[in-house]
């Protein structure tokens, strides 16, 4: 098994024929994924790269080819406008890769899909993979694995690193998800870490965390009061400046409050081993499995 | 975006908040001009002369001053606007008549991560900073999470109102005032609005004495007229030409320059710095696109820092093209010289590619992160 997406995951991309949406679209039909259907408002009728038929609405995709997740590569200043849209006909898993979707905007999306009862990864996130499965967003499938280990994370690359060194040793994963780096996310780490909890091919879990906010502590809490498999975790930012946005918009030190400093101690409050640097994390898992 | 307290003033009163007049004075001439005409019908004459720059604690650094009469506004004006407050020079002042005042409090809007609405804080301990009073008497701080689909509700502003005042004019005045400033909240798109303090005078008014307003960078496309109000004077000049360039660029104090694709890449590269022994110079994250004329003006802000003793890049491609980042570096190291060492780390997406293209141009490139970063730190300590 894994979590959110693998072989029953029916795709429908928002956004297929933009620079980035056709690119990623081609990397995901290349590593397998069920590409059924894109979106583009005014292409509707054509058919991309001669496989995935186009259309003017996600109504009409999910009544068409029965999509069940979408993925979105829209503009920032139109992405809120897809999740609804998305939402709205029926799509029960919404992953929004945009990055730069006014705060605001996800204030109003959010519940909108809590009364639909959908699922929204992101927004300003990579996506997530099920090696061997499906790969929905940018993860690079090749630096992935199939195994047992689950890895959540608030970041692009740095997951991209962590999960390089556990495909190089050996540890292959059951999901790879990356939840974004925005202040208002629509799954965090305790959404994902009780999925790897039920999920009986996960083993242990990796969450790598960053500076901004309390989500880590609260995940850290769950962890220690709900879980039962080892969990390893990173928290990025504990050079970082107090007031200033660290790339991400979420990523910043307010006052005093979602330091590195902070939110690692509660890591290891919760049992969670706690990784120093990246490098740490193959040794850890190993001696916690 | 931060916006200074006299274009913040200006958005809350176009929204119907009460706002004391008040001109901006960018000489001591204009300061003693316009305290001459605003003091004349309240306050006896008084002026207050404020600091306008993007940093806390004016008061306490000697940004705000109360004046008698207009000739000592202008001699205040003339100190405040030679000096810099936490580092920023301040270049304008805003001048306002002194008001009387009877009660101070704060009122402000967030966008609160853990219940993911904008909540509404309103405090009786105003006119001094939030985070302290957090600390040291949350008791005093009272909270309202409102729901977007229908809006501040009229009892929840009042309720909110009730706990600053006792007097139900007062109250009512202050729940509108509330209401309004959740309007403008949505209508700039803010991440943040205060007014701190929000007082009453001895005849009863309720107005906005100081007002802040952050604004979210993702709604300045949408709100062109709000984007002008950027005051790049205000900022570190660096940093500036990082976010034309569009990069994201924060200066810090180290001499190891930092050069990464990712945020939480480029952060984890400098916690790995300081594992090592080094300290970071800068957060740069030179984005996911790969375009090498990006990779040539984070090499050229990163070289105008004189701190700086060592290069450090650290690429994990995915979309980013590791060639694309080797071929930066090479147009750049022919662009201007290269005064410090460079070392580079790559990995992903066309690495051989890359090292390939490196070779050539005779640098070396590593693959591994540890072994990259100890030898940034290495090259640092010996320059």
């Amino acid at each position: 098994m894994s979590i959110f997406v693998d072989e029953q995951t029916r795709l429908l991309v928002q956004g297929i024929t933009g620079r980035d949406g056709s690119f990623h679209t081609r990397q995901m039909i290349g590593y397998g994924t069920k590409v059924v259907a894109g979106v583009t408002p005014g292409k509707g009728g054509q058919v991309f790269d001669g496989v995935v038929p186009v259309f003017d609405t996600v109504a009409d995709a999910v009544r068409e080819t029965r999509a069940n997740t979408s993925v979105i590569y829209v503009p920032a200043a139109v992405a809120a406008s897809a999740i609804f849209e998305a939402a709205d006909a029926g799509i029960g898993l919404i992953v929004c890769i945009t990055e730069g979707i006014p705060v605001l905007d996800v204030t109003r999306v959010l519940p909108f899909l809590h009364e639909r009862g959908a699922r929204l990864i992101g927004p300003n996130c990579p996506g997530l993979i099920s090696p061997s499965k499906s790969k929905v967003g940018i993860i690079p499938g090749n630096i992935c694995q199939p195994g047992r280990i689950g890895v959540v994370s608030r970041s692009g690359t740095l997951t991209y690193e962590i999960v390089h060194q556990l495909s190089t040793n050996g540890m292959g994963q059951s999901t790879c998800i990356g939840i974004g780096g925005d202040p208002l996310i629509g799954t965090n780490f305790i959404h994902c870490l009780s999925a790897f909890h039920a999920d009986a091919d996960t083993d242990a879990v990796v969450m790598i965390g960053e500076i901004g906010g309390t989500d880590e502590q609260q995940a850290a809490e769950f962890v220690q009061t709900t879980m039962t498999k080892p969990v390893v975790g990173f928290i990025a930012g504990q050079t970082a400046p107090p007031g200033r946005r660290m790339g991400h918009a979420g990523a910043i030190i307010s006052g005093s409050s979602g330091t590195a400093a902070e939110k690692m101690a509660a890591f290891a409050r919760a049992g969670i081993a706690v990784m120093k640097r990246p490098a740490d994390v193959v040794p850890l898992l190993k001696e916690r499995m | 975006m931060n916006l200074h307290e006299y274009q913040a003033r200006d958005i809350l009163r176009r929204h119907g908040i009460p706002i004391p007049p008040g001109e901006v004075a960018e000489t001591p001439e204009q300061a003693r001009e316009i305290a001459q005409r605003l003091a004349g019908k309240e306050g006896g004459g008084r002026v207050v002369v404020k600091a306008q720059v993007h940093a806390g604690g004016r008061g306490k650094a000697g940004g705000v001053k109360l004046a008698k009469d207009a000739a000592e506004a202008g001699e205040h004006a003339a100190r405040i606007l030679g000096m810099s407050i936490k580092g920023l020079p301040v270049r304008r002042v805003l001048v306002t008549p002194a008001a009387d005042i009877a009660s101070e409090s704060y009122v402000g809007i967030i966008v609160d991560r853990a219940s993911q609405r904008p909540v509404l804080m309103v405090s009786p301990a105003g006119g001094v900073d939030i985070e302290e009073v957090a600390a040291k008497s949350p008791e005093r701080i009272h909270r309202q999470a409102i729901d977007p689909r229908y809006g501040l509700l009229a009892h929840q502003a009042l309720g909110l109102a009730l706990k600053l005042y006792r007097e139900m004019p007062q109250a009512r005045a202050a729940a509108d005032i509330m209401q309004r400033l959740y309007a403008a909240f949505y209508a700039v798109g803010a991440s943040l609005m205060e007014i701190n303090p929000l007082v009453t005078t001895p005849d009863g008014t309720v107005a906005a004495l100081d007002a802040k307003i952050v604004v979210d960078d993702n709604e300045l496309e949408r709100h062109p007229e709000i984007a002008a109000l950027r005051d790049p004077s205000a900022e570190a000049p660096s940093e500036v030409q990082a976010r034309q360039a569009g990069l994201t660029f924060i200066k810090l104090e180290g001499s190891v320059g930092c050069c990464v694709n990712g945020a939480g890449l480029a952060m984890a590269t400098m916690d790995l710095v300081k594992y090592y022994g080094g300290e970071p110079a800068n957060f740069l994250d030179i984005g996911g696109s790969s375009n090498p004329q990006k990779v040539v003006d984070a090499l050229r802000i990163i070289t105008a820092d004189r701190s700086v003793r060592s290069i450090l890049f650290n690429i994990f491609g995915g979309i980013t093209r590791c060639d694309d980042v080797a071929n930066g570096i090479v147009q750049a190291t022919q662009q201007f010289p290269m005064k410090v060492p460079l070392v580079i780390r790559l990995t992903g997406t066309n690495e051989a590619l890359a090292i390939e293209i490196l070779t050539k141009a005779g640098f070396s490139a590593l693959t591994d992160m540890d072994e990259a970063v100890k030898q940034a730190v290495a090259k640092a300590r010996a320059a």
